[in-house]
């Protein structure tokens, strides 16, 4: 078993807008290894972008982080002071986007980027970071890699974009990645290649990935956990496999029953999760599953469940998935 | 039920368009890019035809040349036996009530002033085809409630729908004319899974029971596989095969088709696929080519396929392939 690297424990963090209070993130537990790769999914808006940004507290100035726990190797994160939290941003995580272009700045050449970075964040010589540059470039397959650091990001595509982002990444040596549905833009090809480059480099450095996607076969492919989310909460955390074997939350057997696949019959009705998630306003009296779940039961619309490690490893926030209680998917109000 | 003893409601040949590009140097002539490329196909009544492939490969251009949002460079497409393309406007209006088209965006492709029931009614309004106002309002409303819609949201503007709620009312539009075709742009790509079997279900429900034909566009092959009759596999502009849904996933003919269908995620954390990995990236549409458009990053490529284009054929089976492993 691998030691722990990231514990996150019961985040709150709310933006405080002109129409009210939203809980964008409203109770996120869990805990990320070393050297492992940790799956967010959840529908959009259910806050995890949210959760990432709260880890490395890059919030807009109307949102905030309101209750919660973030350690980081034993480093209260949101005990940091502005200096020490800049040299954890630098140092020790590395961020990729969904669009690589927030990353990269469109007037300048990708090579004086990549070494302008590397000088920011270490004690080296321009010539040296030059040199770790292509390295880098190399590494993750770009081709020319000393005549691409004279391009600029729109010569290239997505794809290699994506890749130069990695490839800054990697100069920093981070102790984790947060990739933020790095590859929802790129081809399935192009996403293959990027996914399998992190796959290598994190075998080379041994670090953490927080991967956020929506893909659930991404998910499959990548990570060691997973933790599912609705409405700002953390409904469903387990390993993988354990997730995809005996998933216990209802929100998550809407999930995977809804996603189509490719072993799929022709033309069979998908089992939709009917209705639309709440309005992050409103939310945090009861479940916030309570009016899509074909399984409620009076006390679901009364009280917020907690979230319970129902076995090792293995935690649900449903009041049907309890010491008491064991629901069975498919078996609608059985009880009732 | 076999192909041949159902009606061609769409019979596309040669299908070709080309975009002029100009240099960026002063003087030089421009260039051209193959958008489309030789794009034969019949498509059947009440079936779906799923078009798959990746960025740039043409879908949306063939798409558009259908439903004539694109003129084409050459060509024919005929409906119900008549050619379309260069048609005279007011017998072609009749037509294009027949042929609609739904788009990616359910964000930007309603007009934000207006409310659902007059979005729906627009295109009734356009068409002249239910004058009395009284009439074409209750028509409006029950198009939304097809759609899953009702009475509440018909004076909703756009901002107060969800995205899968705005994608509803782009398909209650698209059904406003009683279209019997129906091109789909990637009509599910930017709504999150649980919605998107939503309107998934919705697109199947309604071919049931208007006998609609479909051509469905989508990157996403567990999508294109779950909603279409046969599927085409674009690539550089062209199909490069065509077959019913079931084969392309146990039978798999083209080396493209079969790189494609490796890289797609796994369905399960125990399902490790062997990728087949195509070196490079994909080439330009830009310039003329020669040989199979796959040939510079295909594990299969001969001689041969440096030098001249495959055609698609028909392996008898009704399962058509252009590469020449299969000649
Ligand atoms: N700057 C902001 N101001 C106000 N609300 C915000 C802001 N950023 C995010 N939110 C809200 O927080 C909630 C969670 O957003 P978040 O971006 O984390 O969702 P997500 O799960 O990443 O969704 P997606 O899959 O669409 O990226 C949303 O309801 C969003 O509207
Ligand atoms: N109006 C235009 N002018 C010039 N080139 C165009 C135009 N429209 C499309 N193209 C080019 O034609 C090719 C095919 O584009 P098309 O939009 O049909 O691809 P697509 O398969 O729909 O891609 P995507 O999956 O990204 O939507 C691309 O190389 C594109 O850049
Ligand atoms: S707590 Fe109740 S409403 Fe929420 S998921 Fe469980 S059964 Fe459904
Ligand atoms: S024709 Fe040749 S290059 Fe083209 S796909 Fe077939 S084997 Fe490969
Ligand atoms: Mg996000
Ligand atoms: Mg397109």
């Amino acid at each position: 078993m691998s030691d722990n690297l990231l514990t996150v424990k019961n985040l709150k963090t709310y933006f405080f807008t002109a129409s009210g209070v939203s809980k964008a993130v409203d109770g996120v537990s869990f805990a990320l290894n070393k050297g492992e790769t940790m799956g967010i999914v959840g529908e959009s808006g259910s806050g995890k972008s949210v959760t990432a940004s709260s880890i490395i507290r890059l919030l807009p100035k109307i949102g905030k982080i309101v209750e919660g726990e973030i350690n980081f190797e034993g480093r209260q994160i949101l005990d940091l002071n502005k200096k020490e939290l800049l040299n954890f941003r630098g140092k020790d995580i590395a961020v990729i986007f969904q669009d690589p272009m927030t990353s990269l700045d469109p007037v300048f050449k990708i090579g004086s980027q990549m070494v302008e970075m590397i000088c920011a964040h270490q004690d080296v010589s321009k010539e040296e970071a030059r040199k770790m540059a292509v390295e880098a470039l190399k590494k993750v397959g770009i081709p020319q890699p000393e005549k691409r650091m004279d391009s600029y990001p729109y010569e290239l595509s997505g794809g290699m974009c994506q890749r130069v982002i990695i490839a800054m990444a990697v100069c920093c040596k981070p102790k984790m990645i947060i990739a933020d549905e790095p590859t929802t833009a790129l081809d399935v090809t192009v996403q293959a290649q990027v996914l399998e480059l992190l796959q290598e480099l994190q075998d080379e450095m041994d670090t953490s990935i927080l991967l956020i996607t929506h893909n659930l076969g991404v998910v499959w492919k990548m990570c060691d956990t997973v933790m599912v989310m609705y409405a700002g909460k953390t409904v469903e955390y387990a390993r993988s496999e354990r997730l995809y074997e005996k998933p216990l939350h209802p929100y998550t057997w809407g999930l995977l029953d809804s996603m189509p696949k490719l072993s799929d019959t022709v033309k069979g009705e998908l089992k939709a999760i009917p209705g639309v998630p709440p309005d992050l306003r409103l939310t945090g009296q009861c479940c916030n599953f309570y009016n899509r779940c074909p399984y409620a039961t009076e006390i679901c619309s009364k009280e917020v469940p907690p979230l319970l490690e129902v076995e090792e490893g293995h935690f649900v926030a449903c009041h049907r998935q309890n010491q008491q209680e064991k629901l069975v998917r498919g078996e609608v109000n059985a009880n009732e | 039920m076999p192909m041949s003893d159902k009606k061609v409601i769409m019979k596309v040949r040669n299908l070709t368009k080309e975009f002029k590009i100009r240099s960026k140097k002063l003087g030089e002539k421009p260039q051209i890019l193959h958008a489309l490329s030789d794009v034969s196909v019949d498509i059947y009544e009440g079936e779906t035809l799923g078009i798959i492939g990746e960025s740039g490969c043409g879908k949306s251009t063939f798409g558009k040349c259908l439903v004539q949002l694109h003129q084409a460079t050459a060509g024919s497409v005929e409906y119900e036996g008549r050619q379309i393309l260069g048609m005279k406007k007011d017998e072609l209006k009749k037509i294009k009530r027949d042929i609609q088209m739904v788009f990616q965006d359910p964000f930007s492709s309603l007009d934000p002033r207006m409310t659902a029931g007059k979005l729906v009614e627009e295109p009734m309004v356009a068409h002249k085809i239910i004058t009395d106002k009284k009439e074409r309002s209750q028509r409006a409303l029950e198009l939304l409630k097809t759609v899953g819609l009702d009475v509440q949201h018909v004076h909703r503007y756009p901002h107060e729908f969800s995205g899968g709620q705005r994608q509803r009312i782009n398909i209650a539009r698209a059904l406003a004319l009683n279209p019997k075709l129906i091109v789909c742009d990637e009509p599910v790509s930017a709504l999150d899974v649980s919605i998107q079997a939503q309107v998934l279900n919705l697109f199947n429900e309604l071919q049931k029971e208007y006998n609609l034909t479909y051509v469905f566009i989508s990157h996403d092959l567990s999508v294109i596989k779950h909603i279409s009759d046969r599927i085409a596999i674009m690539y550089l502009g062209r199909i490069v095969e065509l077959c019913d849904a079931e084969s392309i996933y146990a039978n798999p003919l083209h080396p493209y088709t079969k790189a494609l269908l490796s890289a797609i995620p796994p369905e399960s954390p125990f399902d490790k696929r062997e990728r087949i990995v195509l070196s490079g990236e994909i080439p330009s549409p830009i310039g003329d080519q020669v040989g199979c458009p796959l040939a510079k990053r295909c594990g299969s490529c001969m001689e041969r396929c440096k030098k001249e284009m495959p055609q698609l054929k028909d392996r008898g089976d009704g399962h058509q392939v252009a590469c020449f492993l299969y000649e």
